[in-house]
Formats: structure tokens, sequence, C-alpha cells
């Protein structure tokens, strides 16, 4: 443990442990040693498995535990509710003088309105899909960019190691040390808020774990057979790194991005409710939340527990099916 | 133990420098120049050629750098606010100890509740009360922070009155203590979050522990089940607990920015986001740098304390 390498190992292991509450009732949770056993018994095959192997597992997994499976169908009616919900349940979401055409502001649920209007008119249900979109969109781009990222630094770093690995790794050690909402906060400060810079904002503040696990993945994964085979015939750095390492940890790498999904929502539902979200006319549900809050005095329960619920529901989701894809990829390594 | 100790300090210092360097650039990289952000953005080119003299900001940047950095440590020069006009670290001052109070007084119950709630239910492991507790733990650790908080002041202070709004907003870090029912839905919303990822982590430790070796042996000498719980597991527990309490303070203090927020709790975080509206840069990065640095050497304490705590560490020499 008191050896540097251990601690990292330490630090993936707890970031792991963070969100190990997950498998109710579950048995003890691998120590760091534990962890480096399995790490070197990953993969032991030979060339990186296809793309399609992996979407099967996926599918088994789906078939095998039935909370993955309703966490996938949340994400599944999230997803028709905010993108494809607008087009059956119309409401004006941008203009108040329409919206207030056709209801008072404040006005509690109604046959009119299910769940009531907020402060300007708008309706809320019509608002949960509106402002969800922004969530999911950027919930979904930012933990794109950040696996992607994450992911090409943390395998250059692990393959080409001694300087280089330790120059990249102390700077993400530092960005690290960083509470996130204060780096997230100064970002957005000195970069104005667009959905855009929104998206690249919280990739930033995201993208230093994957790069941690993948560069752990590829350390362990550098020196087996099958890359110095393809060293000694010839594979160019950028085809081992790109056609072997990175499939190979494809796995770890799913499961990061499902995570991420879940930890993004809640980044830009935290800044939402901070007053930073995504810039009017466009909303997401942290600032629906953050509205509501203003007139919790009033007692305008329509206006707060929608948006909750929706965030916590959404987050909860993406946790189950990352959880069960991490427990089949763990599945896997016990079979081996 | 002092080559773990020196090399966790050395580490430390080279991370607090990296803090240092990221705020400089993040300065730096405003979109428009240092000069526009504080001067607006009809600013003649005569008027920031004129800024820029009188700041030094038409040096070279590795001589800004140097002279960031020498009036951080010579002086403790956190830059100037020129929508408080005041230097930062004036502005700063005087809530920098109310945030420390919230998050080692929210981090100290976290601790005092989680050990024995990890312990109860090593110890009922798979029993009903077992199941209870680690729902309530997903419970909490799946609920955001920001609603949690929302809840609680919804239900406890606007419906029920028990608990002030907001807390006293005097300027002494003492104040907060005038009205200690002010300080009670913070510190629970912010421990909340904690208690459910440590005593999570307190059962998988315990448990980690109660499958080794020496506690087959422990028992083997006929030592009593309380015995070998308290006196071999729970020691040899709590080891790794202080490693993830030192990884886990970002994350606690992140939690506190959401909380002070919620409960317009005069701190850091309230301060990093007003300055946030206001445009005011120079603050929200004095802030940040501030925070880091207090969460950077809260970290090396934990892990000092560890290596105090671990015998393997504390006796092993060099390592």
């Amino acid at each position: 443990m008191s050896d540097p390498e251990d601690i990292n190992a330490d630090r993936i292991f707890n970031d792991d442990e963070a969100r190990t509450p997950l498998p109710i009732g579950g048995g003890p949770t691998m120590t760091a040693g534990q962890m480096e056993e399995a790490e070197a018994a990953v993969p032991a095959g030979g060339e990186a498995r296809s793309t399609g192997t992996i979407f099967r597992q996926m599918a088994r997994v789906f078939r095998e535990n039935k909370l993955a499976v309703a966490g996938l169908g949340v994400v599944v009616f999230f997803i028709l509710f905010c993108f494809v919900g607008p087009h059956i349940y119309t409401t004006n979401q941008t203009n108040t003088q329409l919206a207030l055409q056709n209801s008072t502001n404040n006005a509690p649920p109604s046959s009119k309105n299910p769940l009531g209007t907020d402060g300007s008119g708008f309706d809320i249900l019509g608002r949960l899909m509106f402002g969800g979109q922004a969530s999911l969109i950027v919930g979904f781009a930012s933990a794109f960019v950040a696996t992607v990222f994450g992911t090409v630094y943390g395998a250059l770093s692990g393959f080409f190691g001694r300087w280089l690995d330790s120059l990249l790794m102390r700077i993400v050690d530092i960005l690290l040390s960083i509470p996130v909402l204060f780096l997230l906060i100064a970002l957005v400060t000195i970069y104005h808020q667009s959905e855009i810079l929104l998206i690249l904002v919280i990739a930033f503040v995201s993208w230093l774990v994957p790069a941690r696990l993948i560069r752990g993945e590829t350390l362990s994964l550098r020196n087996r057979e099958y890359v110095q085979a393809v060293r000694v015939m010839g594979g160019s750095r950028s085809r081992i790194i790109g056609r072997h390492i990175i499939p190979n940890s494809i796995g770890t790498i799913v499961v990061f991005a499902t995570f991420q999904v879940a930890d993004s929502i809640l980044l830009l539902a935290a800044l939402g409710f901070l007053g930073l979200g995504v810039p009017a006319p466009q909303t997401d549900w942290g600032t629906m939340l953050s509205n509501g809050v203003d007139a919790a005095g009033n007692g305008y329960w329509w206006q707060i527990y929608p948006a909750g619920l929706c965030i916590v529901l959404v987050v909860v989701a993406f946790n189950y099916v990352g959880d069960a894809l991490r427990d089949s990829l763990e599945v896997r390594l016990q079979q081996r | 133990m002092t080559g773990y100790i020196i090399r966790r300090v050395g580490q430390s210092i080279v991370v607090i420098l990296g803090v240092v360097l990221i705020t400089f650039l993040l300065a730096k990289l405003i979109p428009g120049g240092e000069a526009k952000a504080v001067l607006g953005p009809k600013a003649t080119p005569a008027n920031i050629a004129h800024f820029n003299r009188l700041n030094g900001l038409d040096a070279p940047i590795y001589l800004q750098f140097w002279r960031y950095v020498e009036g951080l440590f010579a002086h403790l020069n956190l830059g100037y606010s020129y929508k408080y006009n005041q230097g930062v670290r004036q502005v700063i001052g005087e809530r920098l100890p109310k945030t420390l109070t919230l998050v080692g007084v929210s981090t100290l119950i976290a601790l005092v509740l989680a050990i024995p709630l990890g312990i109860l239910q090593v110890v009922r492991r798979n029993k009903p009360i077992d199941y209870a507790l680690t729902g309530a733990s997903f419970f909490f650790y799946a609920m955001p922070d920001f609603l949690f908080g929302t809840l609680l002041i919804i239900w406890f202070s606007f419906d029920l009155g028990w608990f002030p709004v907001s807390p006293p907003t005097d300027s002494s870090a003492w104040a907060i203590f005038t009205d200690p029912r002010a300080f009670i839905l913070p510190v629970v919303t912010l421990a909340a979050t904690t208690v459910a990822s440590f005593s999570r982590y307190m059962r998988s430790s315990m448990m980690d522990a109660l499958a080794e070796d020496y506690i087959r042996t422990a028992r083997a000498k006929g030592a009593s089940n309380r015995r070998v719980l308290y006196g071999h597991a729970l020691r040899n527990a709590l080891i790794p607990l202080l490693t993830l309490l030192g990884l886990s303070l970002p994350a606690i203090v992140s939690g506190a920015l959401i909380v002070e927020n919620v409960f317009n709790y005069p701190g850091m975080g309230l301060l990093t986001v007003q300055s946030a509206f206001n445009d005011d840069i120079p603050v929200v990065l004095g802030t940040t740098l501030v925070i880091t640095v207090a969460t950077v050497i809260g970290s090396l304490m934990a892990d000092i304390l560890y290596a105090v705590a671990d015998p393997r560490i504390r006796l092993g020499g060099g390592d």
C-alpha cells in the first residue's frame, strides 16, 4: 500500500468502491492486491475480440440481470419521453406569452396541465421533456468526449511509459486534486455557457478517471505475448494501441462510459441547480429544480418533485446498467 | 516511515505547484484577455494597452508566471477583485474558516457514524438489518446532495419550521455557532452521502479483514469473537478507511459547495457561485486555488495518519 503504484491501484479501486453500494447485499469487494491479480488475468487470449462479441456479452448480461433490464428500460423510456414525447404532447416551452394564453402561471396539476405550470406559465410535463433533452444530450455527449479522450490519453501514457507516463499521470493527479465543482465553475465562468461549451467543460473534468483506468490496463496489456508478436512482425505503435490495446480494454471503457453518463447528468444538474446550467430559453432538469426551489416557500411542490425524480431515476438507471456490465466483466474474469 | 512521509509531502508540493500553474493558465486563457474581462467589452485598444502595462501583462509569459508565483508565496497575493474592490485574499479570508468548519464537522460526524454502521453490518451480515442499511446507504448514495438538501430545507425549515432557513451571516467564523440549529441541516446533508460511502467501504473492508489468515490464527489461539472482531479485524479495517478519507476529500469539498448554496451558508462555495454570476474571475480562480490547497493538505494529513496507524509502514523503515 505504500508504493506509489499501489496507491494508484487503490485510487482506481476506491473509485470503483465508491460506486459499489449498488450491488445490494454484495459480498466483500476486491482488495488492491486482488485487483492487480485480476488485472493480470484479464484477457489471456490472442487477437482483439471483435465488437460482435462484446455486444453479445452485453446482451447476455441483460438477459440474466433483472435490475439491469429495469435500468435499461428506464433509460429507453426517458429517451422516448424527451425526444418523442414533445411530438405527441405538444406544449410551448420557449414563449411565455404563448404559454400564458393556455394557462396561468404556478397552476397546480389539473386535467389541462397534468403536472401543473411553473412561474412563467410553462407546462411542467412538457418542460420535463424539453429540459430532459438538454440533460440527456449533455450527459451522453460529455461522457463520450471524456471517455474517448481519456482512453487515448491513458493508452498513450501506459504504452510509452517512462518520463512521458510520469508527466501525463502527474497532470491527471493535479487535476484530480481540484474539487470538481470548483474547477467546473471556474471553467463555466471563463467560458460562458452554451450547450456545446458545457459538454466540453464537463468532459474536461471527467476524462481523468478513464485515463487512469486505461493506463492501468495498458500497462498490463503491453507486455503480453501477442503484443510482442505484433511488435516482432513489425506492427507500428499506433497499430498496437489502436488494434490491440484499446479493443482489449473495451469492457472497461464501456463500463466507465455508462457510469460517466450518470455522472455527467448529475454534474449538469448540479450546475443547473446553482443557476449555471444551459442558457435560456433552453432549460435542464437541474435548472427546473432550482427555479422550483425559489418558490419553495409557496408550497408549489409540483415545481420541485418531478424534476428531482427525473434526475434520480435516470442516474440510478444508468448506475444499474453500469453495475451489471461491470459484474459481467468480472464474471468473465472468473471463468478464465 | 520518514521516507514515505517525505515522498508524500513532495508529491503534495508538486500538486500544489501544478494547481498554481493551472489557475495561472486559466486566467491567461480568458477569451478576449484579462484586460477586457476587467475593463468591459467596449474598452479601447489604448485602454487595454494601458491596463496591461500597469499590471505587467505585457511582460513575457514566463516572467508573468514568476511574478504570480512570487506574489502568491511571498505576499499571499491572490489577485485583485474589481467587483469587491478588495484583494481576493481579503474577500476569501473570512469565508475559508466557515467552509473548513463545515467540511471538518461533517467528515468527523460521517466517520463517527460510518464505522459503527459498517461493523454492525458485518456482525449481522445477510440479516435484515444489513439489507436495510445497505438499502439506506444506496438511497443516500443515489440521492444528489442538492436534491437531498432541498428536500430537507422544504420539509424541516419551510413546512415544520424546526430550523432557520439560512444561517446567521455575520463575518466571524464563530457566528455560525451563535445559532447552532442553522448548522444542523447543512452538516446532515453533507454527512449523509459520506456516511453512505464510508459505511459501505467499512463493511467490505471488515469483510476483507475477516477473510485474512491472521484472523484464523487468532481464532485458533482461542481469542473470543469480540476480540477477533475489535482487536484484529477492526484495527486492520480502519487503516484503508484513512486512505479513503484522504481520497474522498475533494468530493466532500465539492459537496460542501452545493450544500453552501442550498442553505445559503456563507463559505467558499457560496462565494464562488456568486462570483461566477458577477463574472468575477479573480475571485473564482482564487477560491479554487485556496480550496484545492486546503484539500491537498487535508489529504496529506490523512495519509500521514495512515502511515502512523499502519505498523507495516511505521516500523518498516523507508517504505
